[in-house]
């Protein structure tokens, strides 16, 4: 299957990434090449097999008392962001 | 070339150490040294010599006091992909280039307690993804090595690319390396080093920068397989700050090193003959089944049949998970911010100049095959395939104890010579990623020098959590080979 622009436009979106106009069409191009080489995968009978989500699907989901082990560290946690006030991350405004 | 203490394995420098020879403070001094004066090959994106000076002291003074762990006074260069407390950790990326972090890996926490001194932190590409170091927002890191027929540089390969040229040009004794695709075992087969992929699990994942989880691992980059196996011992283990860190007992993986191979079964994949590889490395392969036959092992031809498709099925799964690990970048919380006149425009201006171009594509990429109306065609239909080619490894497995493959179809290529052809850069991990989808450990060990003077790598894979295997038939690989060849760099 190809990709064109409006597709390439849609998914950027999805994925939160501006793409100026003039790269949409080579975006597309690189897109559409990658998928019509992954499609060899249509060749391969797959009926009644199990998805494989992990390497370690053996391992049991271990489980820990329900108790606090961390915390008390906003200082750390704020230290990275380019914009902070009064212990709290700045968003723009998302309420009008 | 004078020899220095640069020159040193890892084990020769313990012994050393042991002995008083020399002192970490000198060791760590020579390795600084040789930082300083290759420079220009752009392995390292943070170089820490206060840190490694220090640390140094620190070691000298416990060793005095008869405190010596595993990797005492031993000077060690890390991927920049491990989060480092107050170094920075920036994957390589626009959008981590200011990022310190305020905690520590496990893996390099692991290494600290053993007696570690910190070099720096290692180039790769973006966000891991790449074969080249190319990708890399700091420039690629370049091949200590050089074809005689031309003087051009070369790769070293992606994306644990810093780190196979540090350890290639003796700036650090060891360094370690992440593996998602091939990520160790393709860079170390360009730069002429030993890197092993471990079992997924043997290494915590806590504190590594995610690209695709279910892949991602850790494991060392060396210049001999003991030494490969002497970094693993302190990087692996169990932490419940990582769901999928396993809870299998950490054997002593150098326990089987020395063994002959009386009594191994070693398969050969003829899958692994893949149209385009050099004849040269075909040629290396026979030569390889050859000296693993003469230290007793039985040769027996096995079938992958799936092999072909591990590839594409990769090319869906891993940018799937990239996209969704990437996910995290959004400007508020930690890295780059660009601003814009709502949320959204934050967020898409932000990734948009703090991505660059091969992470842009990967991320699309994952989020068109998990969109509405093309997950299950593509995304469960990898997964599918994924299960298969598992599947099929773990059959091969109740015939045979190793498979030894190539581990990359050519050489090192010269730097901007694949930039343009995207397929022909992702076909470098054909030979590799089978064992990643898989889980399998796997090692790439130097075996020879192509008739255009650049090293050339084999790769042994074994079932899961059997390392010591690994070691020991990766091991007789070394010894038969007699890789002793080094890059001919002038100071």
């Amino acid at each position: 299957m190809s990709v064109d622009k409006s597709t390439v436009s849609r998914i950027a979106k999805l994925a939160r990434i501006k793409i100026p106009e003039e790269d949409l069409d080579v975006l597309a191009g690189e897109l559409s090449k990658i998928i019509g080489w992954v499609e060899q995968l249509n060749e391969v009978k797959t009926e009644g097999v199990d998805p494989m989500a992990s390497a370690a699907e053996d391992i049991v989901l271990r489980q820990r008392e329900d108790l606090v082990n961390d915390g008390n560290c906003k200082d750390e946690i704020l230290e990275n962001a380019t914009k902070t006030d009064k212990g709290y991350f700045v968003v723009p405004k998302v309420i009008e | 070339m004078m020899s220095s203490l640069a020159d040193l394995t890892l084990s020769e420098a313990q012994e050393g150490l042991t002995k008083g020879d020399f002192s970490s403070r000198e060791l760590t001094e020579s390795c600084l040294l040789a930082m300083e004066n290759f420079r220009s090959l752009n392995a390292f994106i943070t170089e820490t010599p206060d840190r490694a000076m220090a640390d140094a002291e620190t070691s000298d003074q416990r060793r005095a006091k008869g405190q010596v762990g595993a990797l005492e006074g031993l000077p060690i260069a890390i991927k920049d992909l491990f989060c480092t407390k107050g170094v920075a950790s920036t994957a390589s990326s626009r959008i981590l280039k200011e990022f310190v972090p305020t905690y520590e890996s496990t893996v390099t926490e692991n290494l600290m307690s053993a007696g570690m001194v910190m070099l720096g932190k290692t180039n790769l590409d973006e966000f891991a993804m790449g074969s080249s170091n190319e990708t890399s927002y700091f420039g690629p890191a370049v091949n200590p090595w050089r074809r005689i027929s031309d003087n051009r540089p070369l790769v070293p390969g992606g994306s644990s690319g810093g780190s196979a040229a540090a350890v290639s040009a003796r700036m650090c004794l060891a360094a370690t390396g992440t593996d998602t695709g091939g990520s160790i075992r393709q860079p170390a087969a360009f730069c002429g080093v030993v890197g092993m992929k471990p079992t997924y699990g043997r290494c915590s994942r806590w504190g590594i920068v995610a690209f695709a989880s279910s892949l991602d691992q850790a494991g060392p980059m060396t210049r001999t397989v003991r030494d490969a196996a002497i970094l693993l011992q302190s990087m692996a283990g169990l932490d419940l700050k990582d769901t999928t860190s396993s809870a299998v007992p950490i054997p002593d993986f150098q326990a089987l090193i020395g063994q002959d191979l009386e009594g191994l079964r070693i398969g050969i994949p003829e899958e692994y003959r893949i149209h385009g590889t050099d004849q040269e490395i075909l040629d290396l392969w026979d030569k390889g089944f050859k000296w693993l036959e003469d230290a007793g092992a039985e040769i027996i031809e096995v079938s992958l049949p799936h092999t072909k498709y591990a590839l594409p099925a990769y090319y869906i799964i891993a940018p799937a998970e990239a996209s969704s690990n990437l996910a995290r970048y959004d400007g508020m919380r930690y890295g780059l911010r660009v601003e814009g006149s709502t949320l959204d425009e934050v967020y898409e201006n932000t990734r948009a100049a703090g991505f660059g171009p091969e992470v842009r594509r990967r991320v699309l990429m994952g989020t068109y095959v998990l969109s509405a109306g093309y997950y299950d065609a593509y995304y469960i239909k990898a997964q599918k395939v994924r299960k298969l080619i598992a599947d099929e490894f773990s059959e091969v497995f109740k015939k045979v104890d190793a498979i030894l493959t190539p581990t990359v179809p050519s050489a090192a290529f010269a730097l901007q010579e694949k930039t343009d052809d995207l397929l022909g850069m992702y076909l470098n991990d054909v030979m590799t990623v089978p064992a990643s989808l898989a889980g399998l450990p796997g090692i790439s060990v130097p075996a020879s020098i192509s008739a255009d003077g650049l090293p050339l790598g084999l790769q042994i894979i074994t079932k899961a959590f059997d390392e010591e295997t690994l070691f020991r038939v990766a091991e007789v690989l070394e010894q038969s080979a007699g890789f002793d060849c080094r890059p001919d760099l002038k100071v």
